[in-house]
């Protein structure tokens, strides 16, 4: 099993991701996915500066992704996806039906990422002829879907799961950062910067719930497949994807790495595993 | 400009016909479509019928299969291709490629409808769908503005169809979680946001209405205060210390005053949300959209009945509320 680092899904000063990832270059991961996923409009670092930083954590010997916006509206925003379509080096995470038709217009291989739901073996065979190579599996997606896709007698390509962070729930047209500070998008000031972890929202009983992310909702807790390590392995994931927070990854690196290399899964710590089960995504399953 | 009408059952769909949908769209009682709820949609007797009826005055009946069936269940929904297709339906309204690569095989004279819940908002998007699987029309999401709207209908893909009014998704169909995070179930494969068995509506004292999803808080309501249906999008919550409805507030999309701008670009068809609505709904939002499209097909400029209709659509949305939501910019 490989571990990699998905892609940044919040908004950091342009210093704070290149130090960020000069750390993870450091780190026991095996694939790196890079590139903003969220909002066009967030320009710390350029479409170039992306690509820049995949050719030099290339260096480090890893696999690099670029990975690519879940939602498009703008026509420039098209045009910065044919700059990382034919970057002409690196793979792409398509994240949205635009991404597959440009690599597949060009006949180039992809990484299929959460967001293209695919959901039964004859979507996945058609996107395999697109040239999909590896599959990120949807948020909701867990072991019965995986079953599904085994009982199909599909070939089927290389299986990561989002294994740690808050997951992404939801996109919208809307900013939700901007709405929350009482400011038009068109004019939000990049105020997302200001909440490196996203901005926490709380049911009316006080209790975290939410968060908001420019255009993207998340969970609040973390989810944390750790504990699933032995039937993760059972069902045939081959990666397991870490999503990136401020503070504290290089720990959660450390945690998965010791995990796979000892064949000891950790023990649980409260994080949400519901959608593996099959059950609310927000449950912590203790005794599946 | 052709009016698309929902309906959930026989009368509804009765009523869209008679007070002048153009088409209809419907589904079969079970999860192969997005408004999947108890007691609601299509036999294939009733629907047979349906489509008669419309037939007879020239109609058409589209037949939604947009969910996204799972590996097992694959077999189920493209059973339901060709039963939309064997009962006479006009066009399947489909988003699992599988369902859609079947259906453009097995059918290929059934034209295909992309649904909303495919997420398909570009011309590269639409590109795929069209050379894949030769879709005949696209229904866009809820994300994009008019100018958005103008530019894909003169890039020429595929005729477009938009939603004009009704319950207003916020995000990006197809790609909304919110309900599955909270519930396990979720509009993508069960057909259903936010489902009612989940709801549980209790009383404070001093009259407070709390409304709770699978045990998860959504929104608190004074005695006097209107309450809505609980999905996650539209409930109160705290950020940053401020309590208010963070994601939308209850309010439905209401295009009547695009209408024009939505025809000169060159929209196809015009949406109007609610299969689970009852037929007085159906029939009342018909008989004014029918009127609209009319009277700007005959050039008038006759403005006197624009307030009732305002009036009339305003008093079947969520909230008593209207906005034109994505469609401007300043909902964004």
């Amino acid at each position: 099993m490989r571990l990699t680092l998905g892609p940044l899904q919040y908004f950091w000063p342009r210093e704070q991701v290149l130090a960020f990832y000069r750390a993870a270059a450091g780190w026991p991961l095996d694939v790196f996915y890079v590139g903003e996923t969220v909002c066009s409009k967030r320009r710390e670092l350029r479409t170039r500066d992306w690509i820049a930083l995949a050719g030099e954590l290339a260096g480090s010997g890893r696999e690099i992704v670029l990975s690519t916006l879940a939602l498009f509206e703008a026509e420039s925003e098209l045009t910065s996806l044919t700059r990382l379509v034919e970057n002409g080096r690196f793979r792409i995470e398509a994240n949205d039906m635009s991404a597959v038709q440009l690599l597949r217009e060009r006949g180039l291989p992809f990484i299929g990422g959460p967001t293209l739901n695919v959901y039964n073996h004859a979507t996945l065979r058609l996107l395999r002829e697109d040239g999909l190579q590896r599959l990120v599996l949807g948020v909701e997606q867990g072991r019965a879907l995986l079953g599904e896709f085994r009982a199909s007698g599909e070939r089927l390509p290389e299986l990561e799961i989002a294994a740690w962070g808050r997951l992404p729930l939801a996109y919208s047209a809307r900013c939700f950062t901007a709405r929350a500070l009482d400011l038009a998008k068109d004019d939000c000031g990049f105020r997302c910067r200001e909440y490196p972890d996203g901005l926490a929202l709380a049911s009316r009983d006080g209790l975290p719930f939410l968060t908001v992310n420019g255009i993207q909702v998340q969970t609040s807790g973390r989810c944390d497949l750790g504990p699933e390590l032995d039937e993760l392995r059972k069902a045939g994931i081959d990666l397991l994807r870490l999503y990136p927070q401020a503070e504290g990854m290089m720990d959660v690196v450390a945690r998965f790495r010791d995990a796979i290399d000892s064949g000891i899964p950790p023990a649980r710590a409260g994080g949400e595993n519901g959608y593996w089960y099959g059950a609310a995504g927000m449950r912590c399953v203790t005794q599946p | 400009m052709q009016l698309v009408c929902p309906a959930g059952n026989p009368p509804a769909l009765k009523a869209a016909i008679d007070l002048g949908a153009d088409a209809v769209y419907v589904g079969f009682r079970d999860q192969t479509n997005a408004r999947a709820f108890p007691g609601l949609n299509f036999t294939e007797a009733d629907l047979l019928s349906g489509i008669a009826y419309a037939h007879a005055r020239s109609r058409k009946i589209y037949v939604a299969l947009n969910t996204y069936p799972g590996a097992a269940d694959l077999g189920a929904w493209q059973a339901a291709v060709d039963r939309a297709a064997a009962l006479g339906a006009d066009a399947v309204i489909c988003a699992d490629m599988g369902v859609l690569d079947y259906a453009a095989r097995r059918h290929p004279a059934l034209p295909r409808h992309l649904s909303v819940q495919a997420s398909a908002t570009t011309h590269a998007a639409l590109r795929y769908y069209r050379e894949r699987f030769g879709i005949a029309r696209a229904v866009l999401p809820r994300v994009l503005s008019i100018q958005q709207v103008e530019r894909l209908c003169v890039q020429g893909i595929v005729p477009i169809e938009v939603f004009a009014f009704g319950s207003l998704c916020i995000m990006v169909e197809g790609r909304c979680q919110l309900s599955s995070y909270v519930t396990g179930a979720s509009p993508n494969r069960h057909g259903v946001c936010s489902p009612a068995k989940f709801v549980r509506w209790e009383e404070e004292p001093g009259g407070v209405r709390r409304v709770s999803l699978n045990g998860r808080l959504i929104d608190r309501f004074a005695p006097d205060e209107p309450a809505g249906y609980p999905t996650v999008c539209k409930g109160r919550y705290a950020v940053g210390g401020e309590t208010f409805h963070a994601l939308e507030e209850p309010t439905s999309l209401n295009t009547l005053a695009l209408l024009p701008r939505l025809q000169a670009a060159g929209v196809v068809a015009l949406k109007i949300e609610g299969r689970q609505r009852g037929q007085a709904y159906v029939a009342s939002v018909t008989k004014v959209w029918r009127q609209a499209i009319d009277r700007l097909r005959t050039g008038s400029q006759d403005k006197s009945q624009d307030a009732a209709w305002q009036r009339e659509l305003q008093r079947h949305a969520e909230g008593h509320q209207t906005t034109l939501g994505p469609y401007h910019r300043s909902w964004h």
